[in-house]
């Protein structure tokens, strides 16, 4: 940070670093607590959460840091989920349920790790080569083309039988996610995106957000460095996808498509693009709130007064706030900035600094 | 085997489903032309449409009653739609107008789920339009003809209209470039809404005859034909009023050429052919079929 007008200020503020380790501490006892005595419900919350923010961060490291918008990613988690599940399946389900699968995958059971690091790599892959003429397009046109790519993803899992049972569901996936799992995988995502942006790879994709002709004529290589985030990007949605099937057990198609899409940019979008502290408040804040609509929509019983169930109204709720951040407040919760800690810092303890004078 | 029938009939039906899908590419050309705005909410127009025709329907009034109030009915919540959540944010980025239509469909698809039921139901066409009449060796179905018929006219009155009337010439000046003609004291809030009430109503238009066409109605009903409808009118050349005419026959002939043509297991797979083609041709006429390579000004 900047050395202010009162530079011993800066000796009694812990260094970047070191706070950066004691959030994770916190996180952890956080999460130990969690685990040890929070009901299934809210554990349930909170492992749901986890897997929104690596969806959220892993579309900011396109969406945000690129200004590339893909409204495609969710093809990835699907593409991670039906892949992970396929490869940890126990075998005797999988000889149930999917009879048709070639030999070597019928008689694959993989742990949890490698078929969830297998299905990342395959979905990067996949991000590699349609990327390579999708980062090309700019503007509306790349969203849309990048729609295109979830319609056609849609239209094979629901039609590769053998693979994903079709428009069936694809059920009895072992539930191996657990807290752990979903907030290591949060944390590396969280960590890769924040590396990124402050690494020359991530100031290239941010000149290029702001400005592609100026970067370009600077010497950046445009294509290079969007097909670097988006193919990142799609590791960790595919991780993700990895993440939420083991934990669901069952899925169909249906799962990765609009609804799923929407909700995701709702939540990049009311945090702020660009800002990884934005996307986790974003994604937290949104979760929350549809976790509480989603119960409202069940219907209410208090005491005699009783409101019918209303399905589909937390999305109608959704579609209205996200409409009246991006009139009132188009850059998000964040503004596209992070969090300042040793500004938070000198914040919380003002106290720190009289002592200093 | 291949007769000259068969190839007559998969015309006609290709040119009759080209012809609705000519009629949404209008619409979202339309108004892309003047705000740089893909209105994914154009097909929830359709669904708009087509409920309220059906409920009018249902309480026993005639076909062209129900059929003039599904029209409007699309007509005024494409104008609500514009002056609730389009106009408070002209201007902004491209993507954030995209994101915002997507909130509209999210809106109005799952407001429709909750006053209709998710469920598809019935739509009561007249008889006579599912019929069929013999000419020779042909058979056509009249719905087909009817929609032939009906969008050439629209077409005709369309193109009367951008011409020769003051608000039509007004529109093309702002699809040219909308800060110029606002200051050549062009009312842009007057053409703006014009443009979304035209296109509206021909999705209204389109809406009952795709309802008649399919036989049923459901909340999510607009949802694929208006992603074909924009597919058509990238091959026109986004925002090209001639284009996504064209865009929208070809279209037609192209879907109707991949059923035919396709080997039996790959017809599944028909609409990722068509998806495929729009990022095709995304990439390398990005301009549409029509268009002219434009730099992009520094």
């Amino acid at each position: 940070m900047e050395p202010t007008s009162r530079s011993s200020k800066k000796v009694y503020l812990p260094s970047t670093g070191l706070t950066l380790v004691a959030l994770l501490l916190l996180v952890i006892i956080g999460l130990v607590i969690i685990d040890l005595v929070a009901s299934a419900y809210i554990q349930r919350i909170v492992i749901g959460i986890g897997i929104s923010i690596i969806l959220v961060v892993g579309l900011n490291l396109s969406n945000g840091l690129t200004g590339v918008f893909s409204l495609g990613q969710i093809g990835f988690m699907a593409i991670g989920a039906y892949s992970a599940s396929i490869l940890t399946l126990p075998l005797y389900t999988k000889s149930v349920n999917l009879p048709d699968l070639p030999g070597w995958l019928a008689n694959i059971q993989m742990a949890f790790l490698p078929a969830t690091i297998i299905a990342g790599v395959l979905a990067a892959l996949v991000a590699l080569i349609v990327g390579l003429s999708l980062m090309r397009l700019s503007g509306p046109y790349v969203s849309v083309a990048t729609m295109g790519f979830l319609v056609i993803v849609q239209v094979i899992l629901i039609n590769w039988d053998t693979l994903t049972r079709g428009a069936r569901t694809f059920a009895g996936v072992t539930p191996y996610t657990n807290l752990w799992w979903v907030w290591g995988w949060a944390t590396l995502t969280i960590y890769v995106n924040w590396r990124l942006a402050r690494s020359s790879f991530g100031r290239k994709m941010i000149a290029i957000r702001d400005n592609e002709i100026a970067a370009q004529s600077l010497g950046i290589n445009v294509m290079r460095s969007r097909l670097l985030a988006f193919t990142i990007s799609a590791f960790f949605t595919a991780v993700a996808g990895s993440l939420w099937a083991h934990f669901i057990m069952s899925f169909s198609p249906k799962s990765f498509y609009f609804a799923q899409t929407f909700s995701v940019i709702t939540m990049l979008v009311v945090g702020g693009m660009g800002s990884v502290s934005g996307s986790i408040i974003g994604t937290v804040s949104i979760s929350l709130l549809s976790e509480i609509l989603r119960n409202a929509e069940r219907g209410l019983d208090i005491s005699f007064i009783h409101i019918p169930p209303v399905y589909g109204a937390s999305q109608i709720l959704m579609s209205i706030i996200f409409v009246l951040v991006i009139i009132f407040r188009p850059k998000g919760i964040m503004g596209g900035r992070e969090i300042n800690i040793s500004h938070l810092w000198s914040k919380l303890f003002p106290i720190i600094d009289e002592e200093v004078k | 085997m291949i007769t000259i029938q068969y190839l007559v009939q998969q015309a006609i039906n290709a040119i009759s489903i080209g012809s609705l899908y000519a009629l949404m590419a209008i619409g979202l050309a339309m108004v892309f032309g003047i705000l740089r705005l893909i209105n994914f909410a154009h097909g929830d127009l359709i669904m708009v449409g087509s409920y309220t025709a059906l409920l009018l329907l249902v309480i026993g009034l005639p076909f062209w009653v129900a059929a003039l109030g599904g029209i409007t009915a699309s007509t005024v919540v494409g104008l609500i739609m514009e002056r609730v959540a389009y106009r408070p944010i002209r201007g902004a980025p491209d993507v954030a107008m995209l994101l915002t239509s997507f909130a509209v469909t999210i809106f109005l698809e799952n407001t429709a789920i909750i006053l209709f039921h998710p469920t598809s139901r019935p739509f009561p066409a007249p008889p006579i339009l599912s019929s069929v009449i013999t000419l020779g060796p042909f058979r056509f179905a009249i719905l087909d003809l009817i929609a032939i018929v009906v969008a050439g006219i629209l077409l005709i009155l369309l193109t009367l209209f951008v011409t020769r009337t003051e608000v039509g010439i007004s529109m093309r000046a702002a699809s040219q470039d909308l800060l110029a003609a606002q200051l050549m004291g062009i009312n842009v809030n007057r053409v703006i809404a014009y443009a979304f009430a035209i296109g509206s109503m021909l999705a209204g238009v389109v809406g009952l005859l795709w309802s008649a066409r399919v036989g049923k109605v459901d909340p999510l009903m607009g949802f694929y034909p208006v992603l074909k409808a924009f597919v058509a009118s990238v091959i026109g050349g986004l925002g090209n009023l001639p284009g996504a005419v064209l865009g929208g026959y070809v279209l037609g002939i192209l879907e109707i050429l991949l059923q035919g043509l396709l080997p039996a297991n790959l017809t599944p797979f028909r609409d990722a052919f068509v998806f495929a083609v729009l990022i095709i041709l995304l990439l390398f006429r990005p301009n549409g079929i029509l268009g002219t390579t434009e730099r992009e000004k520094i």
